[in-house]
């Protein structure tokens, strides 16, 4: 690292109640992400994990200023102490925060790179805007660049459709870092990879997390999240339902909330079983919790009254990590 | 059931993806094809799933010797195989509501009338809503996808189910409800499967034998040039 970011007990990122909205056609609200409260410090991984649709890759775009334009938020996400990124306009997070201050490590790297321009020359034009690097020492700088990432300098003069998928996502990380950014937001780097690149994706990005940086990764995959994760935030229809770290998370006691448990119980190395029925629409959540209708533990309580996140958890049942007696009474 | 005999396929004949190559799934069974991106488990798939013709080998199904793949192959062969790809969002036709997604295998061999019928009862394998049924695929997330598109693989009751990475793009839940549904019809149907997929610890839980494949692959190296391919 070039300068000492200490941990002076500042997060990096530090998230309080953040609501986002869409607003549809025939006034309809969605709402995507509801009171989102986290923090991520130095050299920290936070995991958020959740089902496909529960809401994730908003709270990442909220953070990043990419919303469309029918999107409303609420509430604070402040980076680095003084720049609330909900509020700052367009030319603050073009000009200081997205690259400089916030590295993204995209979902689909094939994609998110450009088609028509090699690996070296894209690493070039980040160079020059984000550090200022300029004339002959910019093609070393590339390299070195590559070099972070662990991208082989044969494969520069590349276009991005001739890397293959762990290439791909290595240049697209390589991208991610030239900033320097204190903060990396990864949103499903590992989609789609098979499980040697996906190690060694989540190896890599925990390397660049040790130096110090702080990352928020969003994925589905539990097993990536195990391997690289310091806390775990499970979310579900649009809310955190639980934080934890990740060694009791997913080693003893296990998660306290009845849908991260059943997550985690429907890995194949684990019970296999599915949860019962699908997530709730998020244009039509119930007024209770929104997990009562797949949850064994569910009562009266539970779909009329929606649980508060407190002590990180949102939930009226909260397991102890043995089985719940209430759980045999469901099932007898 | 489905016997592939040295079979060499791929894109460009001077460099075939799969080269000499053979496997064998017995009538009920369920065979997992293990590799890591790119080593050409997908491309043996196709070929078994008759949409790819292959440049050498023999393939036979259920004892007939296949000669003809893609439009060439006749009805009851092609109706035989049901195939889920990895991606829902690329194999679903974006202008069709689910339902009609599901029933558009039962349209194009002409079992109109069965419609009602086999597009509830499949709907409610997969477990998909009446109100789920009428979106397009743009409306609904890709695990609610997913579920569509197995639906639409079981629909003509295939003998052979393979499954191309179905569930790469899911998290673990939807992964083990799908894989449930599976498990599911082949006790009722006897069908077989080939599951094709590069995550070790859920193909070994959910078929009777794995086969690991990584011959082409030399090192790390020869595999980020194949998968490139």
């Amino acid at each position: 690292m070039t300068d000492a970011r200490e941990n002076t007990g500042v997060p990096v990122l530090d998230v309080r109640d953040l609501s986002v909205r869409f607003r549809m056609r025939g006034g309809r609200d969605i709402a995507a992400v509801t009171d989102a409260r986290f923090s991520v410090a130095p050299g920290e991984c936070l995991a958020l994990v959740g089902e496909s649709g529960c809401g994730k890759s908003v709270l990442a775009s909220a953070l990043l200023g990419l919303l469309p334009a029918n999107a409303t938020t609420t509430g604070s996400a402040v980076l680095g102490g003084d720049t609330d990124l909900l509020t700052a306009d367009e030319r603050t997070l073009a000009r200081t925060v997205r690259g400089r201050r916030i590295g993204l490590v995209p979902q689909s790297p094939a994609a998110h790179l450009t088609p028509v321009r090699t690996v070296r020359s894209q690493l070039e034009e980040s160079l020059r805007e984000l550090t200022g690097v300029r004339g002959s020492v910019l093609r070393e700088a590339a390299v070195v660049a590559a070099a972070r990432a662990s991208f082989p300098d044969g494969h520069l003069d590349r276009y991005p459709h001739e890397l293959s998928g762990g290439l791909a996502q290595r240049a697209a990380t390589a991208l991610a870092l030239i900033g320097d950014a204190p903060l990396l937001l990864a949103d499903e780097p590992t989609t789609g990879l098979d499980r040697d690149l996906v190690e060694r994706t989540v190896d890599e990005l925990r390397r660049h997390t040790d130096e110090g940086r702080a990352l928020l990764i969003i994925t589905h995959d539990l097993a990536a999240a195990e391997r690289i994760a310091d806390r775990v935030a499970v979310m579900y229809a649009g809310r955190i339902v639980e934080i934890a770290g990740a060694p009791r998370f997913f080693g003893a006691p296990g998660p306290r909330h009845p849908y991260a448990k059943g997550l985690l119980d429907a890995l194949p190395e684990r019970d296999f079983a599915p949860i019962p029925g699908m997530p709730p629409e998020l244009g039509a959540l119930p007024d209770g919790c929104a997990f009562a209708a797949r949850c064994a533990y569910a009562d009266a309580r539970c779909t009329g009254e929606r649980p508060a996140f407190a002590a990180d958890l949102a939930c009226h049942h909260a397991l102890t990590g043995r089985t719940h007696p209430l759980k045999e009474a469901a099932d007898a | 059931m489905l016997e592939l005999t040295r079979i060499t396929a791929g894109y460009d004949r001077r460099d075939p993806v799969v080269r000499d190559v053979s496997l064998h799934v017995a009538a009920g069974e369920a065979v997992g094809l293990l590799g890591p991106s790119g080593c050409g488990k997908s491309t043996l798939a196709r070929v078994a799933a008759l949409l790819h013709r292959p440049d050498a080998g023999t393939m036979t199904l259920d004892g007939t010797v296949i000669r003809g793949w893609r439009h060439r192959a006749p009805r009851e062969q092609r109706t035989a195989v049901g195939v889920v790809f990895q991606q829902p969002r690329l194999s679903a036709d974006p202008r069709l509501s689910l339902r009609e997604l599901i029933a558009q295998p039962l349209r194009s061999t002409g079992r109109r009338r069965e419609v009602p019928g086999r597009v509830a009862e499949l709907a409610q394998l997969v477990g998909l809503s009446e109100e789920l049924l009428e979106r397009r695929p743009h409306a609904v997330s890709d695990g609610q996808l997913q579920r569509a598109c197995l639906a639409r693989a079981l629909v003509l009751e295939p003998r052979l189910l393979i499954c191309d990475e179905m569930t790469a793009m899911l998290d673990a839940s939807t992964t083990a409800a799908l894989v449930a549904v599976v498990e599911r019809y082949r006790s009722e149907s006897g069908a077989a499967l080939l599951a094709v997929g590069h995550d070790r610890v859920l193909l070994e839980r959910w078929c009777d034998r794995t086969v690991r494949w990584g011959e082409r692959n030399a090192g790390p190296a020869e595999r980020e040039r194949v998968a490139a391919g």
